[in-house]
């Protein structure tokens, strides 16, 4: 199926983080294009974690700025980009480990729940049908990851392979026009990988998601990818698609170091 | 084999979410209840409601309030005492400076101005948490200690520091009896109990449990941790002010500041600890243990003392009280940190099972 | 004016005091990370215990010596105090060392009870007392300067010389020993002290008898000053406000909050008290450590608080 890529949803300019001495990313520009999956990749410690994080609100760059959806920030606050459609799931799984599956994905359902507290307390008319509503999106949600076995399970006694897979629904849950992947397929076996690859493609098929995913399984990104930035020390040393990165001389430098 | 839920398929979201899907659990709670209402004032006599049932209760519904605050949403409260303080006391002048004054309107009062305090000194769990916000939580248990110690307004300028309350009525029916005393607290723990279960598996119960587990994380969410944090100050407050209206005007009938001290923010934070924090059943095991431990070490250890020739004085019991709720506590952290609810949810998983082995 | 002094003086000596009491919980919470609440009844139980001992083995070994019996109280204390380390870092804390702050605090919360039961059950529940020769006279000091001269005691100003010879003592033990370098890698990073060998049991059975060697000293001097009396209240929650201040890792910190806590609770209660009723004492110290919370929660002299996703 061919898909169509949008215009420009993400824009990144210019943008700088420092941690007092330690200068995590450097002057790193590059774009996002609607509907497309754009991925990070780059060795351990390039910053690839930090740059989502900028994006996500997490960190407050140094310097530059970023635009999305026409609105150019400084400074990303995390509550009015997640209103603004952008979701993601961490490296470290930062799951409510006390909740079940489906609490936990349907937390990421919070931000469209408009009853009030007296509402909910009196789980009264307009509060109940609310929380049926969002039950039935999480339950598509959870049949789309076929995960419903699982649902009341407390998501800490679930294998880490389906701990990612509620890590995403959660993501999901929220809508977004745009999700960050933070290593999604880490620790997983071939055939997780697998799933988890189905799933990615499914969401940005299905739902037209853009999709900004950090992978270090080279198969993966250059597979599913449709196009790629590079990072290395902080520093972009690569962007454009899968199989010109493939062959740039800097890009194969970082990873396999210079030959003396 | 009987505790099942076989053959009980919910065909509508609506009954999966309900409060007690499991129909055995409804007929259970059902059958709790008339037995509170009706069964009870049949069996006991008035000590009993007097030194146990009422004090169990009232501290139920304090127990509950904290429960909410420490064990859903992760804030360490070690000022419960000044917020049950500011729900008598305002409760007090709401009764007795306005004319005609319905008691539960005081009552509710009590709770209303208990909220704005709490709100007040939740402001800090916005930006520490852990050891710091204990401390932010213990400034508001010493400045209300002495301000109604101090500021006489509070205490309608009584000369002896200590106010009281008398001829409680609601809608014409006294309730002096420990007998209607027993069924109005029963009915606010209800009521109450009810309107905390609907908000604890809500959208903002999820929000405290967020905020709880991992509050970086709930920001990326979309998830607002000030609303979040001071929603649970408030909602736990009221409710410990209400609980704190209660314990004055129903079990004390007079009162000084004394009885708000930091010893009850402790024994009701052990409450939500040995009951199991983030359980509602958990602070009516709370409150409970907490409540008969004493009078039973009363009982039994001088008993126990005439019967080893040792004699055991009342400082001593208290001693023992002591040692036995630190030691308790302890144990539950290491053993159980969800405390005697789990136990209970564990015993119930085995009941799944019974007469079976497997 | 002479009077303001005074009131300084007093503030300062109870300062130190606090600090005293607030020294333990640092020196726990730099080595390990746990949080200490039962520091004050550590604190209490060692002065009872030294009440007691040198008490009861006059009695238990047939001598008269006043001083032998202050000594051999002492090291009896010593003794306690080291079983009562040893005895929570086996059966409490082993147990708990994955767990997050919270639990750990509330943990100590309940060692504190247990603390306060058993110790009363042990050593009695009247109030004791504790003399170990300081002087009880006050006296009159800057004579010229001021008619009459500022009223200043002398056990106050032992105390002091007592307790900055604690701090420089400490302070040596974590600089120049290895111990003290031990200690410090583990409060830096549980498990790359493990990784090189440091063993992370015994280190925290070390910290907590230096904290009740602490106790004990604080103890002693309370003790000595007030009589010793189970009060939970006063001691171990008047130092929390000081560790606030001065920054839960620091132990120069410890030392500046409690001297300003010390003043400012007295000054407050002399200056200001009169105008709103008295007895502010109770929570000056907590609202001031409020307003650093708000604005400043590491303290004076802490280090950072930082969050990590």
């Amino acid at each position: 199926m061919s898909k169509v890529i949008g215009d420009v949803i993400l824009d990144v300019q210019n943008i700088s983080l420092r941690f007092g001495g330690v200068k995590a990313l450097t002057d790193i520009s590059f774009n996002v294009k609607e509907h497309e999956i754009r991925s990070i990749i780059g060795p351990n410690g390039a910053g690839k974690s930090s740059m989502l994080n900028c994006i996500n609100g997490v960190y407050t760059p140094s310097e530059g700025s970023i635009t999305f959806r026409g609105q150019t920030f400084d400074h990303m606050n995390s509550r009015q980009v997640a209103e603004m459609g952008i979701a993601r799931t961490f490296q470290n799984l930062a799951l409510f480990k006390g909740m079940s599956v489906i609490d936990n994905i349907m937390s990421g359902r919070n931000l469209k729940i408009k009853s009030n507290l007296l509402l909910q307390a009196l789980r009264w008319g307009p509060a109940e049908r609310e929380e049926i509503a969002h039950r039935e999106k999480v339950e598509h949600i959870i049949d789309f990851l076929e995960i419903q076995a699982f649902r009341k399970t407390p998501v800490g006694q679930l294998p880490y392979g389906l701990q990612k897979r509620v890590d995403l629904g959660r993501a999901l849950a929220m809508e977004p026009k745009v999700l960050l992947l933070d290593e999604p397929m880490a620790g997983m076996n071939l055939e997780e990988k697998q799933d988890m690859c189905r799933f990615i493609l499914d969401v940005n098929d299905e739902f037209g998601t853009t999709i900004v995913l950090i992978e270090h399984d080279m198969g993966v990104v250059m597979d599913i990818s449709d196009r790629v930035v590079v990072l290395d020390y902080g520093k972009k040393i690569g962007d454009g698609a899968p199989d010109e990165v493939r062959n740039n001389e800097d890009v194969i430098r970082a990873y396999l170091g210079t030959s003396h | 084999m009987f505790y099942r839920e076989n053959g009980q398929f919910k065909t509508s979201y609506q009954a999966d979410q309900q409060i007690f899907p499991i129909t055995q659990d409804r007929w259970a709670i059902l059958a709790i209840i008339a037995f509170a209402a009706i069964g009870v004032p049949l069996l006991v006599d008035e000590y009993f409601y007097r030194a146990i049932l009422i004090p169990f209760l009232i501290l139920s519904l304090a127990a509950l309030g904290v429960n909410i605050l420490v064990g859903y949403c992760g804030q360490i409260s070690l000022g419960s005492g000044a917020f049950m303080a500011v729900g008598a006391y305002m409760a007090y002048n709401t009764y007795v400076r306005v004319d005609g004054m319905p008691l539960i309107v005081a009552l509710l009062a009590g709770g209303f101005f208990a909220t704005l305090v709490g709100l007040v000194f939740g402001i800090p769990s916005l930006r520490v948490k852990g050891l710091y916000l204990a401390v932010a939580t213990l400034a508001a248990q010493f400045f209300c200690d002495w301000a109604f110690l101090r500021i006489g307004w509070f205490t309608n300028n009584n000369a002896s520091g200590s106010v009281s309350v008398s001829n409680l009525n609601v809608l014409g029916w006294t309730i002096d009896t420990p007998l209607e005393k027993y069924l109005f607290c029963l009915g606010f723990l209800v009521v109450f109990g009810l309107l905390a279960k609907n908000l604890v598996r809500s959208a903002i119960g999820r929000e405290w449990m967020a905020i709880r587990d991992m509050d970086v994380a709930a920001a990326v969410i979309g998830i607002r941790p000030m609303y979040a944090k001071l929603s649970a100050f408030a909602v736990s407050s009221f409710i410990v002010g209400v609980a704190g209206a209660l314990w004055g005007f129903v079990h004390l009938g007079s009162w000084e500041p004394a009885a708000f001290s930091i010893d009850r923010s402790f024994q009701l934070l052990f409450m939500v600890i040995i009951g199991g924090m983030g359980s509602i059943m958990g602070s009516f095991f709370g409150a409970a243990f907490i409540v008969v431990l004493p009078i039973f070490l009363n009982q039994v250890l001088p008993a126990l003392g005439t019967l080893v020739g040792v004699d055991i004085s009342t400082a001593t019991v208290s001693h023992t009280e002591y040692m036995i709720f630190g030691a308790l506590i302890v144990w539950f952290l290491i053993v159980e940190p969800h405390g005697l609810a789990k136990l209970w949810s564990i015993g119930k998983q085995k009941l799944r099972l019974w007469p079976f082995p497997h | 004016m002479a009077f303001f002094l005074e009131t300084l003086f007093g503030g300062l000596m109870a300062g130190m005091l606090y600090s005293l009491v607030a020294l333990g919980f640092v020196l726990i919470f730099k080595a390990s990370g746990v949080f200490n609440f039962a520091q004050g009844a550590m604190v209490l139980v060692a002065a009872l215990s030294m009440a007691r001992f040198s008490e009861w083995l006059p009695l238990w070994l047939g001598f008269e010596s006043k001083v032998l019996a202050n000594v051999l109280g002492f090291a009896a204390s010593v003794v306690f105090m080291f079983l009562l380390a040893w005895l929570v870092e086996r059966l409490v804390l082993r147990h708990l060392v994955n767990q997050e702050g919270v639990t750990l605090l509330m943990a100590t919360l309940g060692i504190t009870y247990f603390i306060d039961g058993f110790g009363q059950t042990l050593f009695g529940s009247d109030i004791y007392k504790i003399d170990v020769g300081m002087p009880k006279d006050p006296v009159f000091i800057l004579d010229g300067v001021f008619e009459g001269g500022v009223l200043v005691n002398q056990e106050d100003v032992v105390a002091a010389l007592i307790a900055a010879v604690l701090v420089a003592a400490l302070s040596l033990f974590f600089q120049k020993t290895s111990t003290g370098r031990a200690l410090r890698a583990v409060a830096d990073d549980h498990q790359a002290a493990q990784s090189i060998g440091i063993p992370l049991n015994r280190i925290w059975v070390i910290v907590w008898c230096v904290a009740g060697i602490t106790a004990l000293v604080a103890g002693i001097i309370w003790g000595s000053k007030l009589g010793v009396q189970f009060s939970l209240t006063t001691v171990a929650l008047r130092a929390l406000p000081v560790i606030i201040l001065g920054g839960l890792t620091s132990v120069p910190g410890a030392i500046i909050g409690g001297l300003i806590i010390g003043v400012g609770e007295k000054l407050s209660e002399v200056y200001i008290g009169p105008l709103v009723g008295g007895g502010i004492e109770i929570w000056f110290a907590y609202m001031l450590a409020l307003v650093f919370l708000l604005f400043r929660p590491q303290g004076l002299f802490g280090e950072k608080i930082i969050d990590r996703v």
